[in-house]
């Protein structure tokens, strides 16, 4: 049975005349021992449906459960079972770094003797700061010791709510790479996050844009399907580049990234937006590229609003 | 139940690593006490008064020395004209003046009757109704003293005994009142103030996706307040007893036993509020003008209830402190036991009852 079953769950906030929904009937499945990304930019939902799923808000339609617990009815089992990691550093910030884990391994009748294994490895990075206040942390280690917190009572599931926002690059990767030595323990995972580069760390991943999730697979079935050609251009005034690749007929969508702008051609036009270009500017660059998550999400947010 | 005692813990490590906690805590009852104690009283001792004597005779002498004897009085200077009653009241020491016409002690004796003056400055008008209480007291015990030697056809004598305060001291009055104060100040606001606390801070969702049942949550917060609520009783009344002289009459285990009841009726309007409150700042204003007002208007302790208009007077029957007030003073002033206030203790039971299924009622057990 899959760890997580979320069927048609729709959640709307607000009263009568100012209704937002946060989500649109979304349904999706995620194995045991999977390592699961929800990626997706600020209001899309992401944190909406966590809190769903960790019973913290009721949906207003369809049906999700957790590890075979179902979300509204069975609330107290599925409390018991997961770990749960808000996307705002949510630990006391006036307790040690040491009497946060020992109080949150003391609420959910553990110890930190009895799961240390599970833990050794992201604590061990904190333990020397064991006896500094959580408040006066960096935010790495408060990542850390957040992640220690939710795993100390070795939950069946884990859910993350953007565990990498607002942290360096290199804690970052860190926190990656816990995460994959996290999976190989059985724990099942449920990560979310605005990052798209994030996407290739996950086994699978469900990308999604207002409430909606515009596809779910492997991240390289994902950047897979993307079949048109996708091109690379640079020039001295990019401003005037990007009005005029986005008249052209040739161009299905054209949008800056990085310091070049990617050009989604209709077919193998190469040639003729070359010529077209040169017409037009005194000196331009253009390369061949392959696509990644971020040019699918945008090609799917696209197709998504039409 | 160790989950429970580590909330406990957790919950002080909160409060004694909070200096301004541990001051509104611990500090503020103790110095309510002795503000209230020896600051802003209204009894009226040692006021300054000028005597303007326009006859120098025996009998104004002896009444100004009589005066000046006593407690309430202390002579300023003497004066010799009109003018100069108004300058010493604008001065602002000065509060009020005996004037004496001629010949006072000639007219007494032929005439029977003489008269003299009391200007009070009544810009305090409370200040002004006791000193001329206090004086026009002394001068009757004086004319007494003088008709005495003769026989009058006719007396009514007034013998009157302030049962209870016989010193009409104002600690008695208003010992009960910062009681009452404290307790709710310390257990509705702060036990409100940090359970919201932990909705801000995003805490409280965390606590929630754990085994811990979420009305344990709130309860293991309200403890500690209940101990500091302890401590707190145990030394306004220390206070009360050893610095400002007031006794405790009555059993003082009833007494004990009526506060924590009270606490407990605190405790659970604390809850109340913490379960619809989003913010600190909503929790504090609810707390201080729903709570705080009434009880410094309504309980009896500033205002007398028996004066008010009846909406006012049926209001003040739901301000728990109302009762919590009455309850002080009959046990700890007049000494009664629980037979005499077994009403009071009722209604604040319920109370406590009612506010605390409510409480319960309102909790949330999810964020939304």
């Amino acid at each position: 049975m899959p760890a997580v079953i979320v069927n048609n769950i729709t959640k709307r906030y607000g009263k009568k005349n100012a209704v937002v929904t946060a989500l649109k009937e979304i349904s999706f499945e995620v194995d045991k021992g999977e390592l699961f990304g929800i990626i997706g930019p600020d209001g899309a939902g992401k944190t909406s449906l966590f809190r769903i799923l960790t019973t913290l808000l009721l949906p207003e339609g369809g049906t999700a459960s957790v590890d075979g617990f179902d979300v509204v009815k069975d609330y107290k089992a599925i409390r018991k079972r997961v770990g749960y990691m808000p996307g705002r550093f949510s630990l006391y910030q006036d307790l040690t770094v040491k009497e946060n884990l020992d109080f949150f391994a003391t609420i959910f009748n553990t110890s930190v003797e009895e799961n240390y294994e599970l833990v050794k490895d992201i604590y061990s990075q904190i333990e020397p700061f064991k006896d500094r206040r959580a408040g006066k942390l960096s935010g790495g280690m408060k990542q850390k010791l957040a992640l220690s917190c939710a795993l100390i009572h070795r939950p069946s599931v884990l859910f993350l709510d953007e565990p990498t926002t607002g942290v360096d690059a290199v804690s970052r990767k860190e926190f990656w790479e816990m995460l994959q030595r996290l999976k190989k323990q059985g724990i099942t995972i449920l990560v979310s996050t605005p990052y798209m580069d994030e996407a290739s760390l996950c086994d699978r991943v469900a990308l999604v844009q207002s409430g909606k999730i515009l596809s779910i697979d492997t991240p390289e079935q994902i950047v897979a399907s993307f079949e048109k050609p996708l091109l690379a251009v640079k020039s001295d005034n990019m401003l005037q580049l990007l009005s005029l690749l986005k008249q052209c007929e040739w161009v299905e969508d054209a949008y800056p990234f990085g310091e070049f702008h990617h050009v989604v051609m209709k077919g193998e036009f190469k040639a003729d937006l070359s010529a077209y270009l040169s017409s037009q500017l005194s000196a331009f660059e253009m390369v061949d590229t392959n696509p990644n998550i971020e040019d699918c999400f945008i090609s799917l947010m696209k197709e998504n609003d039409e | 139940m160790k989950q429970f005692l580590s909330f406990v813990k957790k919950e002080f490590h909160h409060i004694f690593r909070d200096l301004r906690t541990m001051f509104i805590l611990l500090a503020m009852p103790v110095a309510q006490i002795i503000i209230f104690g020896f600051a802003l009283t209204n009894e009226v001792k040692n006021s300054r008064i000028v005597v303007w004597d326009q006859s120098k005779d025996a009998a104004t002498t002896s009444l100004i020395n009589q005066i000046e004897a006593s407690n309430y009085f202390e002579l300023d200077r003497e004066i010799y004209s009109a003018n100069e009653i108004e300058t010493s009241f604008k001065k602002g020491k000065v509060k009020l003046a005996v004037i004496f016409p001629p010949h006072f002690n000639e007219d007494l004796l032929h005439f029977n009757k003489a008269q003299v003056q009391l200007i009070a400055d009544a810009s305090d008008p409370n200040v002004a109704n006791t000193l001329t209480n206090y004086a026009s007291a002394i001068i009757m015990d004086y004319q007494d003293r003088i008709t005495n030697e003769r026989k009058l056809p006719y007396t009514i004598t007034t013998e009157m005994r302030m049962l209870y305060n016989p010193e009409l001291k104002g600690a008695y009055n208003f010992v009960p009142g910062v009681m009452a104060m404290v307790l709710l100040l310390v257990c509705t606001m702060m036990t409100a103030i940090t359970i919201v606390r932990e909705k801000e801070m995003g805490t409280m969702e965390v606590m929630l996706v754990s085994p811990m049942k979420p009305f344990r949550i709130v309860l293991a917060k309200a403890v500690p307040y209940l101990m500091l609520s302890a401590v707190n009783i145990t030394s306004i009344l220390l206070l009360s007893v050893y610095v400002l002289d007031v006794p405790i009459n009555g059993s003082l285990v009833l007494l004990v036993a009526e506060s924590l009841l009270f606490t407990l009726v605190s405790l659970s309007l604390g809850l109340l509020i913490s379960s619809r409150a989003e913010s600190q700042q909503t929790a504090m204003f609810i707390s201080l003008v729903a709570l705080f007002l009434p009880t410094v208007m309504l309980s009896g302790f500033m205002f007398p209830i028996e004066n008010m208009p009846l909406p006012l007077r049926t209001v003040s029957n739901i301000v728990p402190a109302k009762w919590y007030y009455s309850i002080v003073r009959s046990v700890m002033i007049k000494g009664v036991g629980l037979h005499a206030v077994w009403k009071e203790t009722l209604i604040l039971a319920g109370m406590f009852v009612f506010f605390l299924g409510l409480a319960i009622k309102n909790f949330k057990i999810r964020l939304a």
